[in-house]
């Protein structure tokens, strides 16, 4: 009954070390390589790429991404999965409209709410009931944006003038949309790199056993991860709506769940948990959607666009996994 | 253990010793409920609405909720033979999708073509999944997401960034497949029938099915047992292709055209189906049939949704996120109850 | 030095092929040799036994044989003529067929279907025969003696009935060298006994079986010849019955018994003395003059920049061995594990927990720290009784415990030094959940220094390290706790000689200091010379206890063996 500790075969001594820190940097902080060719490539081949509108632009919609990423990043490093935030992104932006008679603050706030509703359920079904997260984040991707379309149908202005100057103002200069972003990213970062909860998200999705046995509670750590990934994700349908001063709950956050898991995963978060790359998450978030905008700026048809995306995304795990064999 | 005690033994056909697996009620419930809850929930959902709605028991509703199933039921066939392996394919929705397109442009060759190169062209896909999974570490999930927008990508060059949809011409006898009917039912309900049955074979009858089921519970098990791994792999995802594909051919077939939207978050709903079914989504472990009263099951709930009034299909998925939810939950506690009776932990 | 007896058939006839056999194997894993200029050969009809502890070699020898390595140097030769397998299905297509000690079939299918996995009968369409399956599968397990639904899920029988259909499979296969490792782990008697009776006629029908089992009482009941490993070399091999007990374990653990009582060979204090000797603290002294106790000669408790101001144990250099127990443990049941263990660990004491493999050592110390469920039994720690199943509540208590596979349940691999280090202690270090640099570091570099952690950087990941220093840090996680209770399973196993004595030295210290340690370790040495009192195990009960004057090798292997008599002759 007693196991093998580790017998020697499972430690792998590498005999050429240069080597494999080359490939183990690679795939670290090939995210930020990555960016900085995209970035010195766009600014040779896309006129006005420097500008100051133009990097407006693209910070602005990479935001709700980034929010969004940021949130997936932290279930991702306990090992789960949050098919969800699209939805929750619908449901939260046809939310907050109708209790924007209250004030703009108590309506966003109120949607934001929704998020962590949602995500008070799902890490209730994975902590408590042992549901793969796969599975219960599906149930809430498929009912939340059914439950979006019924609660709120297709709004076409939305003007309040607080709403509005969140999602098109700017404060010095700096959009309100990126201001937020910012703050989140800052927050998330603090959290798990200075804080005994984020070690605990790392803890528990390196090795889930020995984090119980050092006394970490493994049940609440999972409940607040899922639920700190609703807020975020609420907080992002709140902004889009914001932005566009509409709410579709048919369009809104379509795809969203994707873009974020693959902003994580490029950013050198492994889809096995156990390390958070906050920076890289946002990195990979940027990466992506300045791909987008390259291929659009450069005239590159949306089918093929996808395409590259899909490589990218592929190529990009395959480097982070290294040399392991399946 | 049950047995009573064995003497000292001659010859080992002296110790034969009867092993029975006493199983307490509850675990025999558990069991039941685990393998056919989704028929029961099925039968008493129909004889239900048999009871309060009396348009519903007739044999044109009937049908139509067939035919409805039987354009979708190829693909969750594929689903669940990728579950079994513990894997996943996010692809099969946009496969699909580019499956009825490729049927669609296909059809002015000729019927053949028009079913031929669906099948030809999405069961490519699937083979460069099922390579790519089978060879290196990357995850079924990364994988076959990066299938899913590349098949979307291929979608639109084809169709010229989505404006063009190809038609059907009218004469076609392509159009047949979808409409025509044998002994009262559409050909695509046949179909279904045909490979649902061919799928109950394949895994109860033929050691790939067998190989499959070992790759998803135990898979360094079947590979020190010799069996051929990476090989069953490749070729699941390659019919998960071929069946995706054939289901957008009949649905193009249906609608005469090659509707490039659809299809999107279809793999979810299949994924869906799979586990109302009774499925394990780690794998290991399934029916095919129970996919089968899982499709029809979320038609019938379609069909009642409407009934009630509520003709908004966003009902539709709000009541589907609960059942699988619910259906998640019970197979969680069932799988609990059963292991904590096992015998021989003493 | 190889011993050996009279080969096995040497009066019968001309020598036979072996049906399997390793030449001068040797097979190194990236700087670990772990098999060296082995050669092990199994005749057909013979029941060979391959024993030895944990790490001698065992399965990686099994592997070689099976296909799974190919050797450095060295060949394997398969019917006398030399072979290489490409990969597991190769051995067994050639009729090599293993029963592995995890039952290595696929739980969710039915029995007939794990028996005849990859090889089904067909029908003449080429699908499955089922009927024919299910058939021929409950005749081979009736001719097994058991007899069960095929039908059914194997994952719904006993574990002793699943291995029972692997043996099954193995023999439907037509084998001819059938090699079971650890078979009868999960066996009870009865099966056990099924279980030989078959191989035994396997054995009469000329099949060649390697036997490998921890279980001594089996060996001489079922084999003909055997064969010990030790650190991947061959002690000894020759003919099974005239060997006995003694001189099998003796072999397995490498010590020549009564040699064990002159010298020390561990870097541990001569604990019998009791405190106040703590030679293990200067590692460097030690590891130079590779002696032992001799070197204590009235050392101070409290040694420079030891745990002191860590606040770890009692600071005060406490007498040893004071009255009241520190942790008692009684009447601990556990599902199938434990029964009815109860023992207690005074302060400044080492409680040694002795046992063959499977005895239920680390299920022990598991139950009492809460980490594995009990249905009975009270734990008390300072007499104040502990909830039992969690392991926050016995953290709280002050009980620590050092899992013995640190890979599974130890390191956090992508975390660093540090962050390993203060894991259990996080909410010590921080104030509002915010992480203090400054209080982690203090603690870190105390360990650091203390334990004499080889790192470049206390960021560094931890994954890098030595399994020596990795195993420092888990045991600085524990003692930033401050434990007054040390529960530690197998804490030198996997580390160089080097970092051994400094964890054995370590022990003795914390002893000394004032901790309850409870260690169990497969080294008699190490047991005998690091602990005041021994508690044998087997079979998840209390069967010895060991105290003062018979903490001895030679007592210890007596009770591990089961003699009732400690000295002299075969029982």
């Amino acid at each position: 009954m007693s196991t093998q500790t580790t017998t020697p075969e499972a430690r792998v001594e590498t005999s050429r070390p240069r080597r494999r820190l080359d490939a183990a940097w690679v795939a670290r902080n090939g995210v930020y390589l990555a960016l900085v060719v995209l970035v010195l490539l766009n600014v040779v081949i896309t006129p006005y790429f420097v500008s100051a509108s133009n990097l407006r632009l693209q910070l602005i919609q990479a935001a709700p991404v980034i929010i969004v990423a940021l949130g997936m990043s932290l279930v991702i490093g306990t090992k789960g999965i949050d098919l969800g935030v699209g939805s929750v992104m619908a449901l939260s932006a046809a939310i907050m409209p109708l209790y924007i008679g209250y004030g703009t603050l108590p309506a966003i706030l109120i949607g934001v709410a929704a998020g962590l509703v949602t995500g008070f359920v799902s890490g209730t079904l994975v902590a408590k009931l042992g549901l793969q997260p796969i599975v219960a984040t599906l149930a809430i991707f498929v009912g939340g944006r059914g439950l979006a379309n019924v609660i709120g149908g297709q709004i076409k202005n939305l003007s309040d003038p607080g709403l509005v100057r969140l999602g098109s103002g700017s404060t010095l200069g700096v959009p309100n949309t990126v201001l937020v972003a910012a703050l989140v990213f800052a927050v998330v970062w603090f959290v798990v790199r200075r804080t005994t909860f984020g070690r605990g998200v790392e803890a528990i999705g390196g090795n889930p056993r020995a984090a119980e046995l050092a006394g970490l509670r493994r049940a609440r750590i999972l409940l607040i991860v899922y639920m700190v990934a609703g807020v975020l994700a609420a907080l992002a349908g709140v902004l889009a709506a914001a932005r566009s001063q509409a709410s579709d709950p048919r369009t809104l956050g379509l795809l969203m769940e994707l873009n974020a898991i693959a902003a994580v995963v490029i950013g050198g978060t492994p889809l096995t948990g156990g390390k958070v790359r906050v920076v890289g998450t946002v990195a990979g978030a940027l990466l992506m959607q300045l791909l987008v905008s390259t291929l659009v700026a450069q005239d590159v048809p949306d089918s093929v666009a996808q395409m590259i995306q899909a490589g990218v995304i592929v190529v990009a795990v395959w480097v982070q996994l290294g040399r392991k064999r399946p | 253990m049950t047995s009573s005690p064995a003497p000292v033994l001659e010859s080992a056909a002296d110790s034969t010793r009867v092993v029975r697996t006493t199983r307490s009620r509850g675990e025999v419930l558990a069991r039941l409920a685990q393998r056919n809850g989704a028929l029961a929930t099925l039968v008493v959902l129909v004889v239900a609405m048999a009871v309060v709605f009396p348009s519903f028991a007739t044999a044109g509703n009937l049908s139509q909720i067939a035919i409805q199933s039987s354009f979708f039921a190829p693909l969750a066939l594929g689903m669940t033979f990728v579950i079994f392996t513990g894997g996943i394919d996010l692809s099969v929705g946009s496969v699909y999708a580019l499956g009825g397109v490729l049927a669609a442009w296909g059809s002015q060759y000729g019927p053949v073509v028009a079913v031929l190169l669906p099948l030809a062209g999405c069961g490519l896909i699937g083979l460069v999944q099922g390579t790519i999974i089978s060879r290196t570490a990357i995850p079924a999930f990364i994988v076959t997401l990066a299938g899913l927008l590349f098949a979307r990508g291929l979608l639109l060059i084809l169709t010229d960034e989505g404006s063009t949809t190809y038609k059907v011409p009218a004469d076609s006898a392509f159009l047949q497949l979808s409409r025509g009917t044998f002994l009262g039912l559409g050909w695509p309900v046949w179909i279904t029938v045909v490979l649902f049955a061919a799928g109950v074979l394949v895994l109860r009858r033929t050691s790939y099915g067998s190989t499959l089921l070992a790759v998803g519970g135990q898979e360094d098990a079947a590979e020190l047992m010799g069996l051929p791994v990476r090989r069953s792999k490749v070729i699941v995802y390659t019919v998960s292709g071929l069946l995706a594909g054939l289901a957008g051919a009949l649905t193009a077939s249906y609608t005469a055209s090659g509707v490039t939207t659809l299809g999107v978050g279809l793999e979810l709903t299949a994924i869906s189906a799979v586990v109302l079914g009774g499925t394990l989504l780690t794998g290991g472990a399934g029916t095919v049939f129970g996919s089968l009263v899982g499709i029809v099951l979320l038609q019938v709930v379609a069909n009642l949704i409407n009934r009630l009034g509520l003709t908004n299909s966003n009902w539709q998925a709000v009541v589907n996120g609960v059942l699988l939810v619910a259906v998640a939950v019970g197979q969680v506690q069932l799988s609990r109850i059963q292991a904590r009776s096992r015998p021989g932990d003493d | 030095m190889t011993t050996t007896s009279p080969p096995p058939s040497a009066t019968a006839e001309r020598p036979t092929t072996p049906a399997l056999q390793a030449d001068g194997v040797t097979k190194r894993f990236a700087g670990v040799t772990a098999l060296s200029d082995v050669s092990f050969s199994v005749q057909p009809g013979s029941i060979h036994a391959l024993v030895g502890e944990n790490g001698a070699g065992k399965s990686t020898l099994i592997k070689v044989l099976t296909g799974v390595h190919r050797p450095d140097e060295g060949r394997l030769l398969h019917q006398g003529v030399e072979t290489s397998f490409g990969r597991a299905a190769d051995a067994q297509d050639a009729g090599i067929s293993t029963v592995y000690q995890e039952v290595n079939l696929v739980p969710l299918l039915s029995v007939a279907r794990n028996v005849f996995l990859g090889r089904e009968p067909r029908t003449r369409l080429g699908l499955v025969d089922v009927r024919r399956m299910e058939r021929e599968a409950a005749e081979i397990t009736r001719d097994l003696g058991v007899d069960v639904d095929v039908t059914g899920d194997l994952g719904r029988l006993g574990l002793g009935i699943q291995q029972m259909i692997a043996l099954a499979r193995a023999v439907s296969v037509d084998a001819r060298v059938v090699i079971m490792d650890e078979p009868t782990s999960s066996l009870e008697r009865r099966e056990v006994d099924t279980l030989f009776t078959v191989a035994r006629r396997l054995r009469d029908q000329g099949v060649g079986i390697v036997f490998v089992s921890h279980r001594l009482d089996e060996l001489w009941q079922l084999c003909d010849a055997v064969t010990i490993l030790r650190d991947g070399r061959v002690v000894h091999t020759g003919e099974m019955a005239p060997l006995t007990r003694r001189e099998l374990i003796s072999h397995m653990l490498g010590r020549d018994i009564d040699d064990v009582a002159a010298h020390g060979a561990t870097g541990f204090g001569d604990a019998a003395a009791g405190v106040g000797s703590a030679p293990g603290a200067d590692a460097d002294a030690d590891a130079a003059a590779g002696a032992g106790p001799e070197s204590a000669g009235g050392a101070s408790p409290a040694p420079e920049g030891a745990l002191v101001g860590s606040g770890v144990g009692t600071t005060t250099a406490t007498p040893a061995l004071s009255a009241d127990p520190v942790l008692s443990v009684s009447g601990l049941d556990a599902r199938a594990a434990l029964h009815d263990v109860s023992f207690d660990v005074r302060q400044g004491e080492v409680l040694g927990l002795a046992g063959l493999l499977g005895s239920g050592r680390s299920e022990t110390v598991k139950a009492a720290y809460g980490a594995l469920a009990t249905t009975g039994g009270e734990v008390r720690v300072g007499g104040r009784p502990v909830r039992r199943n969690s392991i926050r509540a016995s953290l709280a208590a002050g009980v620590a415990l050092l899992s013995e596979d640190r890979k599974a349940e130890g390191i956090i691999p992508e975390l660093s030094v540090r962050d390993n280090i203060v894991l259990a202690v996080m909410d010590r270090v921080s104030t509002f959940g915010v992480i203090s640099d400054r209080k982690v570091d203090e603690l870190v570099d105390t360990f650091v220094r203390r334990l004499g952690i080889k790192v470049s950087s206390p960021r560094q990941l931890v994954s890098q390290l030595s399994g020596g220093n990795q195993q420092k840090v888990l045991i600085a996680r524990w003692l930033c706790t401050e434990p007054r209770v040390f529960l530690l399973d197998e804490p030198t196993r996997g580390i160089d000689v080097g970092a051994k004595r400094e964890v054995q030295g370590l022990i003795d210290e914390l002893a000394s200091r004032g901790l309850g340690v409870v260690l169990i370790s497969s080294e008699s040495d190490e047991l005998v010379e690091g602990s005041d009192r021994v508690v044998v195990l087997r079979d998840g009960r209390v069967s010895a206890r060991l105290e003062g004057d018979d903490v001895t090798s030679s007592r210890l292997l007596a009770a591990l063996v089961g003699d009732a008599a400690p000295e002299g002759g075969t029982s």
